[in-house]
This record gives structure tokens, C-alpha cells and sequence, in this order.
């Protein structure tokens, strides 16, 4: 029975604490978090330190996509270099777990903390090649898949800072 | 201007002023609850519509009154549009015989608060709450629905059990006063308030009138995760709007008693004109612990609910009966002068 009305009255002053307490709502319209710069929101295709397109096209973002929200088409420029002919994510249906992000290995596919852009027209979602490009390499500055990758668009073939010349098939050295 | 003419304007006045102000008083308790119980939870409530969300039940309104009326193809229609304003009317016309000011002298005309001073007071409110019942039942029962119905059964079981034990807590008031008449009771408190002389009456009453009002220990006609929403399930639009602002003014009907029976009243410190401020505080006091009580408490389970009314309530209420009235034949305790 003590035990009962100890428990009643621990209880009762818990919630009269509590009412003395500052709400932790945040009053949103008026009063917005700052959002850390890792937060799942708008997604952005980057481009690279030298103003080109970081994507690649490879289609791993739309392989990986949970609802099938991204899709593109590839196709190759005379230096060999490889590009989305058009590219589109369907805002409407994507959830953003952010894993197309974590799939890209080009860092191209990223996501920002822009979280208000709703639409009054659903279409108005889908967002086209140029509305997703923006001029900005994103949270990974200085990175350009070309100069790493043993492709010779940037520089020619081995010349690149971390890559060796290529191995002569022909030759008798290791 | 007759005599006759006279009184029925005043009677007139204080019918019209005591439906405005029990109405709004009643929108601002939801209100009131809603930001209470959000503080407590660390939110801030409805605070959007006018200062402060101060507005609020003036938009709840507008949304109750738009909304469609729907009558379900199992209801039976008249019991089914009868029951919200059996409830509704039940709740404000106990407000009727509550002495909420002291006596005011109009044009000659010594005016008490009540609109009517009722010889057999204790008696009116008792039955009124026991037709406020009929409310419930029938809601449940008219609305052909299985939750109403389990909703219905439950309240008028709660409310009938409860209703023994809230009853038998007045008694050492009425013993003490040895009148049914409210403005009696209040008279006799003038000195100490009865919870004085009979505090376990005074808890007793509490508990049995938040069982009685269906708040939240005592909640399980309208169960939410078990009932929907109990025996007003079916209703929508003013009707349920009926069930739901009953619920309120009954709250803040059942806190003026508690402050009629056990807390004096309208009597308090200062000159007279502050009766009112002191029986709208007290009250208030009481339908904050209330909404404190539902910020706190969790539902209990309905075997516990019949187990703790008719086990430890009624009982209590018994031997606080004999106490009370043992005490009060040895001290020759009698309110009042």
C-alpha cells in the first residue's frame, strides 16, 4: 500500500516537473534546425574540380535504387569519356535512404540537406539531367574519377598522378 | 415593473449567462488540456489559431459544425439522435442548482447564484448523473455498432458502480450540514471547508467523480486502442461534438461540486464581489488536477476498474460514513455557526 501511493505521488510530480520543462519542439516554418551536411534530402549530381560532369553513367545508382526512382541513358563522347544522355530521378517516388549515393564510384550522386521543394503537380517532381546537375562538387572537393581511373580522358593513359605507365604486353620486363 | 417580471428576467439573465459561460468554458477546457497535457509532454499544443492557439475552439467548432452527419444503416434513429443531447443536457442542467457566487442584491431582489435554489439539491445532481448514463447506453446500444455497444456496456457499468461510491461520499456532507440544499451546504463551510472535517470523503468523491466523468484512469467506455472511441464511435460532426463537449462541462460540473461539497464554496479570503473569483479558482485547481491526473495515469484494466470501485471505494466510502458521523455526534460537529 505505501509502496502504491509512494509510486502515485513520485508519478504526479514527475509530470508537474515536467510541465516546467521547455518544449523541444521546434517551431518549424519559423524556426529551422541547421541540418548537418551529411542529411538525406534533394539529390544533386556533382560535377568535378574541373567543371566537368563527375557521372558516369554506369547505372549503379539506378541498379541499387529500393523503388526504382532513377533512370538514365548512357552514352560516350569522342575522347572516350562517359556520360548520361539524359538522366532522371522521379522525386515523387524516391525515399531517400541514400543509397544511390553510397553505390556512385564516381562521388557524382549526392545528396543535400535541401529538404523543401514540394510541388503542387506531381510531374513537377521528376527532375531532369539539368535540374539535378548543379555547380558544386559537394561534401568531396578535388575529386575527379578521370585523373584515377586508367581511362585517358583527362590525361593521356598512365600519366596520370597515381598510376603507373601501362604494362608492355610485348616486352621482356617485369 | 411586477415583482413577477422582475424575477423572470433575472432567472432569464442568469439561465443565458451560465449556458454562454459553462459552453466557453467548457471549449477553453479543451483547450486547456490540450496545451496542459502538451507542456507535460515537453510540446507546446495547439498554439497556431490566434495567439497562442487562443482561437483554437472557435476553429474545432467551425470543423464540428461542417462536418457531415452520418447515421449508420444499423442505428436506430431516434434513440441514436436522442442520446448526445441526453448527455449533453444531463451535464448543463446540473449547473443549475451549483451555488458558483455568493448572494448579490439586485433592484431590491436578494439574488443567490443558482438558478434555482433547490431544497433537494443533492438529490437533483445525483439523479442527473444517473440520466447521464442513459446517454451512454444508448449511444452505445442505438448505434448498432460492436465497439459502441462494449463502450456503452462498459460506461453505464462504471458509471452505475461508481455513482454508489460518490454518492456515499456526500453523505458526511449532508450529515454535517443536515441539508440537501447546496447553497446550505456552502453556508455551512463558512468557517472550515468540510474536506476538514472529512478528507477521505473529499478523496473518495475525487476519485469517483473522475470514474464518473470518464477520464483517463477510468477511461474505458471510449478506450481508444480497445474501442475506437467507445460508445460514440458512430457519431460525427455536432453530434459527437455534443458527446464531446458534454464530457467537458461535465468536468468542470463535477470540479464546482467537489468545490461545493468539500473545498467551501465560494468562501474565501476578501470582500465579497471575489466569490466568484475563488469558487472559479478552486475550481479550476480541481479540473487542472485532472488533466494532471490524465498526464500521468495510465488505463486501468476493467476488472481492476470494478475491483478498486466496489472492493476499496465503496467500503471506504462506508466507514468514512460511520467516522464521520461517530466524530461528529462525540465533537457535536455541525457546519456552519
Amino acid at each position: 500500500m505505501t509502496e502504491f501511493i509512494v509510486g502515485l505521488i513520485d508519478a504526479f510530480s514527475v509530470t508537474l516537473r515536467q510541465m516546467f520543462r521547455r518544449p523541444a519542439t521546434v517551431q518549424y516554418p519559423e524556426e529551422k534546425r541547421t541540418l548537418p551536411p551529411r542529411y538525406k534530402a534533394r539529390i544533386t549530381l556533382t560535377r568535378d574540380p574541373d567543371g566537368g560532369e563527375r557521372c558516369v553513367a554506369c547505372y549503379l545508382c539506378s541498379a541499387v535504387c529500393p523503388v526504382s526512382c532513377i533512370s538514365m541513358e548512357s552514352a560516350e563522347g569522342p575522347d572516350g569519356r562517359r556520360y548520361a544522355k539524359w538522366f532522371r530521378i522521379n522525386f515523387s517516388r524516391c525515399i531517400f535512404c541514400g543509397m544511390c549515393e553510397e553505390a556512385c564510384p564516381t562521388l557524382a550522386i549526392q545528396l543535400t540537406p535541401d529538404y523543401e521543394f514540394c510541388k503542387y503537380d506531381v510531374l513537377d517532381l521528376c527532375y531532369e539531367k539539368e535540374d539535378l546537375l548543379i555547380n558544386s562538387e559537394g561534401k568531396y572537393e578535388g575529386y575527379n574519377f578521370y585523373r584515377h581511373a586508367g581511362v585517358g580522358v583527362v590525361n593521356p593513359k598512365g600519366k596520370n598522378d597515381d598510376e603507373y605507365r601501362p604494362v608492355d604486353l610485348k616486352g621482356n620486363m617485369p | 415593473m411586477s415583482e413577477s417580471l422582475i424575477i423572470f428576467i433575472i432567472i432569464f439573465v442568469k439561465l443565458s449567462l451560465i449556458l454562454g459561460i459553462t459552453l466557453t468554458l467548457a471549449a477553453y477546457m479543451v483547450l486547456a488540456e490540450r496545451k496542459i497535457l502538451a507542456r507535460m509532454q515537453a510540446r507546446y499544443g495547439p498554439n497556431r489559431v490566434g495567439p497562442y492557439g487562443l482561437l483554437q475552439p472557435l476553429a474545432d467548432l467551425i470543423k464540428l459544425v461542417s462536418k457531415e452527419d452520418i447515421l449508420p444503416a444499423e442505428a436506430d434513429k431516434t434513440i441514436y439522435h436522442i442520446a448526445p443531447v441526453i448527455v449533453a443536457g444531463t451535464v448543463l442542467l446540473t449547473f443549475s442548482v451549483v451555488p458558483f457566487g455568493g448572494p448579490v442584491s439586485v433592484m431590491g431582489h436578494v439574488v443567490k447564484a443558482p438558478v434555482i435554489d433547490l431544497n433537494v439539491g443533492v438529490l437533483f445532481i445525483l439523479a442527473l448523473s444517473s440520466l447521464g448514463v442513459y446517454g451512454v447506453a444508448l449511444a452505445g446500444w442505438s448505434s448498432g455498432s460492436k465497439y459502441s455497444l462494449l463502450g456503452g456496456i462498459r460506461g453505464s457499468a462504471q458509471m452505475i458502480s461508481y455513482e454508489l461510491a460518490m454518492g456515499l461520499s456526500i453523505v458526511p456532507v449532508v450529515m454535517l450540514t443536515g441539508s440537501f440544499n447546496l447553497s446550505d451546504i456552502v453556508a455551512a463551510q463558512s468557517t472550515a471547508p468540510f474536506i476538514v472535517y472529512s478528507p477521505l470523503g473529499f478523496l473518495v468523491f475525487l476519485i469517483s467523480v473522475a470514474a464518473e466523468s470518464k477520464r483517463i484512469p477510468f477511461d474505458l467506455p471510449e478506450a481508444e486502442n480497445e474501442l475506437v472511441a467507445g460508445y460514440h464511435t458512430e457519431y460525427s460532426g455536432m453530434r459527437f461534438g455534443l458527446f464531446f463537449v458534454g464530457e467537458y462541462i461535465n468536468i468542470i460540473v463535477l470540479s464546482a461540486l467537489a468545490v461545493t461539497f468539500f473545498l467551501g464554496g465560494w468562501h474565501g479570503p476578501g470582500p465579497a464581489w471575489l466569490s466568484l473569483f475563488w469558487f472559479f479558482f478552486k475550481a479550476a485547481f480541481i479540473a487542472f488536477f485532472f488533466i494532471w491526473t490524465r498526464a500521468t495515469l495510465p488505463r486501468f484494466r476493467y476488472d481492476q476498474l470494478m475491483a478498486f470501485g466496489w472492493k476499496l471505494l465503496v467500503p471506504l466510502a462506508l466507514a468514512n460514513v460511520i467516522i464521520t458521523g461517530a466524530l461528529a455526534l462525540t465533537f457535536g460537529w455541525r457546519g456552519g455557526a
